[in-house]
């Protein structure tokens, strides 16, 4: 019966004239596309310089900042409020201004002062630019031996762990897999059930003998199958695009994707037998999947949310498995290190299927 | 006109009755505001850190007093060698690691090292940066405890002014986008969603066949998703005036002009998603994948447009939604005049012109 079901399930998805080709097309161009948006690098912050000094160190300090490559200079102005002008009308984002008199202060008192302005409207931007500025300007310092180095005997070396280049891409694109198999499994399996319903050809299927966990199963297993079918994908775009390959093994992957499409197929479908019409289901699960992705540690460290919002996570599915990709993509973790992960997706998996089978009613 | 105003009762009827989508639309910008406001942020603080101190001495003992104190770390554990420190990494349970080497205290040039999971680069550096200054300080105070005296040279100071933004606050940024983003959820993707529904259910030839022209049914269609979003717009912008202390500093009256002229794009926007698509299933997924990711990413929203491949850089110059963040920061947070906000006004009204003249010519009268 099951094999009958199925066969019904897969002709609708592949004569449909748009789903077969979103399914593939869009999440490629995703995982292409996001990583280089979704860059918190900061990179080519556009300057403003205002030197009243005019003098030899006044330009080397401008030069070294320029030489950092994470400045691009847009104009040289004569005063502040002109440089103002073009923070204003977005053309900058920061302003240095060397003031009357630096050389002389600086040689005499061995102190001098600079003023750094950022466009505080975009606070990470701002606040990044502003520090990265301040650095430099640290650096100049001990170059120029302003200042005593900080090189005198015990120090403090940092190592970077399991990503050295600090390549923001490789820790966004395991991320975005986890994001494409939620948004197949759980949009598309909560639009289905409700398009019967709307379309009334689900009352065919309740005069069946079919009993409803057979046919949850054959609403489960198409969107199981094309899950892996794009991770797949997904990860022969990442190995091809960024030449990444996991760290860890890709059997911790696929069976942690298996559990975890199953357990956001079943809330699809728990959703959907909750509705009415599509536009129910939909809206009610973009609800859901805006919360958890925005929750998930996704774009954000879970570490820096408030602790009511760390304890929300708890509950959230995404969470675990951007986790869970993270970890044996970059560090290769093994399964007995995520031995946690893997019970809690489980128990998610368990529990949004029985809430689909509940709320699913043969009867009207 | 009496015709129309009752297909706009119609219209209403559709969407408040409806109990469940209006709520969630009504409650989607309060939990946006929320979330951004208080929950997405990439502060530092509390991160859990283990300690390898092979050294046990004075100095590290208050090295490692000091990271405990300090809001930006929690201590984990204490580790007794580098594989328990690997597996700790392993698992995610810290995301640093400080080494202290033996004898550390009576070694003059011993360095202390900090291992840090570079997972996500941005938190790796704030974190390798935030230790290594608990560390220094408190070799500098122990040096300054020795010689007597703190060294008085000081170089070029930098004076750092945050312009518009002195708090550093989040929402300056995040809630104009968050406008962006609600007036396009439900301008075009519940328009195109309402009018592909007539579509597949067939009701749409009945309306087709009413005296009332199409143009009046589709602006009919349209009215009740305006007035729905300036609820929303309403919505927000109280919310962040009295909950988040974000200023309206420019007129509201431009304000307000400004959304309505975006909600106008986003609604033709809708209104072209409909002819193009058949089924209420692609007119989401198009307006799912087509309009909400690209603001969501070339917006400027929550990504710096400037970081972006030149490539992206163009492509965002057709998102809607940039000009319009763009032009609401200006007004709100900056408070900058009508004239300042010419230019995205007027790109975002050629967008209108332009959608409303392809929509038009695509819309068909007859099935």
């Amino acid at each position: 019966m099951l094999r009958y079901l199925l066969e019904k399930e897969f002709k609708q998805i592949l004569r449909d004239r748009f789903l077969p080709k979103i399914i593939f097309i869009i999440p490629v161009m995703q995982l292409i596309i996001l990583p280089f948006a979704a860059n918190f690098e900061m990179r080519n912050i556009n300057l403003s310089v205002v030197d009243n000094d005019h003098s030899v160190t006044s330009q080397q300090l401008v030069d070294k900042v320029l030489s950092s490559g994470y400045f691009r200079l847009t104009d040289v102005s004569a005063r502040y409020d002109e440089a103002l002008t073009s923070i204003e009308s977005n053309e900058s984002d920061i302003i240095l201004e060397i003031p009357q008199e630096f050389e002389q202060n600086l040689g005499k008192e061995g102190a001098a002062e600079v003023l750094i302005a950022t466009n505080a409207v975009n606070g990470t931007k701002g606040g990044m630019g502003g520090s990265y500025l301040s650095s430099i300007i640290q650096d100049f310092n001990s170059e120029k031996g302003f200042t005593p180095s900080q090189g005198m005997g015990r120090g403090v070396r940092a190592t970077n762990l399991f990503n050295p280049h600090l390549n923001y891409k490789i820790y966004m694109v395991p991320g975005i897999m986890v994001f494409l198999l939620t948004i197949i499994g759980g949009f598309l399996s909560a639009l289905n059930i409700v398009s019967e319903k709307e379309k009334g050809t689900i009352e065919q299927i309740n005069v069946t003998p079919v009993p409803k966990s057979l046919f949850l199963l054959s609403k489960l297993i198409p969107f199981w199958i094309i899950g892996f079918i794009l991770l797949t994908i997904a990860i022969l775009v990442a190995w091809v695009v960024y030449g990444l390959v996991p760290v860890g093994s890709f059997g911790v992957i696929y069976l942690f994707a298996a559990v975890y499409l199953v357990a956001f197929t079943g809330l699809g479908l728990a959703i959907s037998s909750f509705s009415s019409t599509q536009q129910q289901a939909m809206f009610t699960a973009f609800f859901f999947l805006i919360i958890f992705a925005l929750l998930g540690g996704l774009f954000t460290p879970i570490s820096s949310m408030p602790e009511w919002a760390q304890k929300i996570t708890l509950f959230n599915p995404i969470r675990y498995f951007v986790e869970v990709m993270r970890m044996v993509y970059l560090k290769g973790s093994q399964l007995s290190d995520l031995r946690g992960h893997f019970f809690v997706v489980c128990l998610f998996a368990l529990a949004f299927n029985a809430l689909a089978i509940v709320t699913y009613r043969k009867k009207e | 006109m009496r015709q129309f105003l009752s297909f706009v009762r119609k219209e209403f009827y559709h969407i408040t009755r409806d109990a469940r989508t209006m709520m969630i639309l009504l409650a989607m910008p309060v939990i946006l505001i929320i979330l951004f406001g208080y929950a997405i942020t990439t502060e530092i603080k509390r991160v859990p850190v283990a300690i390898f101190d092979q050294s046990r001495d004075e100095l590290t003992l208050k090295m490692t007093d000091r990271i405990k104190a300090s809001e930006y770390f929690d201590l984990y554990s204490t580790v007794d060698s580098h594989a328990e420190a690997q597996a700790l990494f392993r698992q995610g349970k810290v995301h640093v690691v400080v080494v202290f080497p033996p004898q550390y205290a009576s070694t003059p040039d011993a360095q202390a090292q900090v291992l840090a999971d570079a997972t996500d680069p941005n938190e790796a550096t704030q974190l390798i940066a935030y230790c290594s200054a608990i560390l220094a300080e408190q070799l500098a105070s122990q040096m300054a405890g020795d010689s007597g005296q703190l060294s008085a040279a000081k170089g070029i100071t930098p004076v750092v002014s945050l312009l518009y933004n002195p708090q550093m606050k989040g929402a300056y940024n995040f809630v104009p986008g968050v406008m962006g983003l609600i007036l396009i959820l439900i301008c075009a993707m519940m328009t195109s969603i309402g009018i592909v529904k007539e579509k597949e259910m067939g009701t749409m030839e009945v309306l087709l066949v009413s005296p009332l022209k199409p143009l009046y049914i589709i602006l009919a269609k349209a009215i009740p998703y305006l007035l729905l979003s300036m609820v929303n717009i309403a919505t927000i912008l109280l919310l962040s005036y009295f909950l988040l202390d974000v200023p309206i500093k420019g007129s509201l009256l431009l304000l307000v002009s400004i959304s309505v002229l975006y909600a106008i794009v986003a609604l033709c926007l809708g209104l072209l998603i409909s002819t193009i698509a058949d089924t209420q299933q692609a007119a989401m997924l198009i307006s799912g994948m087509a309009l909400m990711l690209p603001i969501m990413l070339l917006s400027g929203m929550m990504f710096p447009i400037e970081n972006m491949p030149v490539v992206l850089q163009w492509c965002s110059n057709i998102v809607p939604a940039k000009f319009y963040i763009t032009a609401i920061k200006d007004v709100m947070i900056k408070g900058l005049p009508l004239a300042e906000v010419m230019k995205e006004i007027g790109v975002l009204a050629l967008m209108a012109v332009v959608l409303v003249v392809l929509s038009v010519k695509r819309f068909k009268i007859r099935l």
